[in-house]
């Protein structure tokens, strides 16, 4: 019958437990023990930090630094196709996608934003360093060392031109994304950029219905349209962009001087060949003139609409929050009848906390929300007129050059200019391999 | 690069592209600067507060290893050593016995032992621990709460954002600094 007892005691405790907070409870007093026996310790199983951190900093930085010079000195696309492979089996398969790159720019701005959060070394070189670097050398990064892009390059099958005005349209996407996981970030809500990396699914050959669904059908858009996550959406890339027009030295299509033989021409997967830009016909050099003032008119009231369009937005945004959408979710529950608790509300039923102090928080949230929005419409309105002032500025262009933003530095195009394999062949009868 | 040419544009260009460049350094030495001024090289971990859990379960399967990284933890002096353990039994145990039918945990990774008359002792074999919470929900419902759930570190890949930490429905995950990165419940005595 001891059992029966057992039934009884369970169900005396779980009418009990419904009522009251059960977490601190000592319903069985800890025992004093009369034999010898002693309570054991905890194990504490630490990281395994230690050497960790340097030796993922040496390598990202030996990785740049051979990326840069097999760009820009040995020229060779196989090199770099290897030096990819390595970088996707390191900094993809083995660490598993993490720390990455793209990922450390929310610790960053919440770093930025917020004076109690810190940030290990680590996170910071790793944001750091491919910006250095490709304020040096031009996207080094994105060429050789960052395992999202080696996936999509390794990938690509057969190239498929985008057309250069929804390649242009599609970019802006990248922008938003930016905008919106630095605003996310920094409110607090959670970190988007690493919730829907598409490829870290294939590094961890583990993940969610919805990512799976995301990465594998950028992965098959990948076989035929060149990198399209780092170049219509990756956030880091956004800024990788920019400095690269900043670049000390540019990825060349020729070692010597351009003939502007057109051989180059279709040899870029992701469309950052420019072709020569005569100089300017008088008609539309004043065309373009009269849009450039008409837009800078334009600029003040379009960031003005775009900030007024964030800050409607951040009820949205602000719903992502936790304790925004727990507070959401108590006021429905509270005046709404049939709403069905979720986990979180009846957890918080349980704490203790009150149901104001909750709304408060939360309203407080809201506010927040509502200031970043201000700036996240008027930062992506920024863009938008940025963006049409590039279109009315030209400059002049004598030769077949890499468009400094746009261009990873793949390094595809060196076999496609006659001259450069003219020096290949130079060099190989200098060595007196061949003789022709 | 040489800066001798006539042509004014072109090092017009050249000066404003060298002072950004210039400018983006600088900047970008502000955030090294500010994060050995405020970091003190701190570096974080995932940890679970056990006061707010709310043994969901979703630990288990929530979790980017195969095997989740939130093992079950004992601490001892919260335990109150029953010789009927909730967290170890069924809620009704065909016997009071350690057959397998009896117990909660659908692995066997607790072990009873006895210690004297009425005490016993029960150890979690974490190489047999999946963190699926059973045991944590009965021992926090009916017993002292000693059983709960803890992230361990050698398991744990750490990673940016952590993806149990998105669907905790009690927000119980923290950082916490990585030279103590325990959380464990302790007695009152204690």
């Amino acid at each position: 019958m001891r059992i029966n007892f057992l039934i009884t005691i369970f169900a005396g405790l779980l009418i009990l437990s419904f009522s009251m907070n059960a977490f601190t409870i000592e319903r069985f007093p800890p025992p004093q023990f009369e034999g010898e026996y002693v309570r054991p310790e905890h194990a504490n199983p630490m990281p395994r930090a230690g050497a960790w951190p340097l030796i993922d900093s040496a390598l990202l930085l030996s990785a740049l630094g051979l990326a840069s010079w097999l760009i820009h000195k040995k020229r060779s696309r196989k090199s770099i196709f290897i030096l990819m492979v390595f970088s996707l089996a390191y900094f993809g398969f083995y660490r598993k996608g993490c720390v990455c790159s793209i990922g450390a720019l929310q610790d960053i701005s919440v770093f930025l934003f917020n004076a109690d959060y810190t940030i290990p070394m680590l996170t910071i070189f790793f944001f750091i360093a491919p910006l250095v670097v490709t304020l040096l050398f031009g996207r080094s990064f994105c060429a050789a060392v960052c395992p999202l892009g080696a996936v999509q390059d390794i990938t690509l099958i057969k190239p498929v031109k985008v057309p250069a005005w929804l390649e242009h349209t599609l970019r802006y996407l990248a922008y938003v994304y930016l905008a919106l996981a630095v605003w996310l970030a920094v409110m607090g809500s959670s970190f988007i950029i690493c919730k829907y990396d598409p490829y870290v699914a294939i590094f961890r050959r583990n993940a969610n219905m919805n990512i799976l669904i995301m990465g594998g059908i950028l992965l098959v858009i990948g076989f035929f349209i060149g990198r399209p996550y780092c170049r219509f959406l990756c956030p880091y890339g956004v800024i990788l962009r920019q400095l690269s027009r900043l670049s000390r030295w540019r990825v060349k299509i020729t070692p010597t001087d351009c003939n502007q033989c057109t051989l180059c021409e279709d040899a870029c997967p992701y469309g950052a060949i420019q072709a020569p830009v005569p100089s300017y016909p008088e008609a539309t050099y004043k065309k373009d003139k009269k849009r450039l003032i008409i837009l800078l008119i334009l600029l003040p009231f379009v960031l003005s609409i775009g900030a007024y369009t964030g800050s409607r937005l951040a009820p949205m945004a602000a719903y992502t929050h936790p304790a925004v959408s727990l507070a959401e979710q108590i006021w429905m529950e509270e005046n709404r009848d049939g709403v069905d608790s979720t986990d979180a509300s009846v957890f918080f039923r349980a704490s203790g906390e009150t149901i104001t102090s909750l709304y408060e928080h939360a309203e407080k949230i809201r506010k927040g929300f509502k200031r970043g929005g201000y700036y996240f419409g008027g930062f992506l309105a920024l863009v938008l007129m940025g963006k049409l002032i590039l279109l009315s500025l030209r400059k002049k262009q004598a030769d077949y050059e890499a468009e400094r933003a746009g261009c990873v530095s793949c390094g595809r195009c060196f076999k496609y200019c006659p001259k450069e394999q003219e020096s290949r062949m130079l060099k190989i009868q200098e060595k007196g391999g061949v003789s022709l | 690069m040489d800066n001798n040419n006539n042509d004014k544009k072109k090092s017009r260009r050249e000066f404003l592209r060298d002072a950004l460049r210039g400018a983006s350094l600088m900047a970008i030495g502000g955030v090294i600067g500010l994060g050995l001024y405020r970091g003190k090289n701190a570096t974080y971990a995932w940890q679970i507060d056990p006061y707010r859990c709310s043994t969901c379960g979703k630990c288990e399967t929530a979790c980017v290893l195969e095997e989740s990284a939130v093992k079950c933890v004992h601490s001892y002096d919260v335990c109150g050593y029953c010789k009927i353990c909730f967290g170890f039994f069924e809620p009704q145990p065909n016997a009071i016995n350690e057959g397998a039918e009896n117990q909660i945990c659908p692995m066997g990774a607790i072990k009873r032992n006895y210690v004297e008359d009425p005490y016993y002792e029960y150890t979690i074999d974490e190489s047999l621990c999946i963190g699926c919470a059973k045991c944590v929900k009965t021992c926090n419902g009916f017993g002292n709460g000693s059983l709960h759930m803890q992230v361990r570190h050698d398991r744990c890949v750490n990673c940016n954002q952590c993806a149990i930490a998105l669907v905790c429905p009690s927000d119980a995950f923290k950082k916490v600094p990585v030279n103590s990165p325990y959380l464990y419940k302790k007695g009152d005595k204690a």
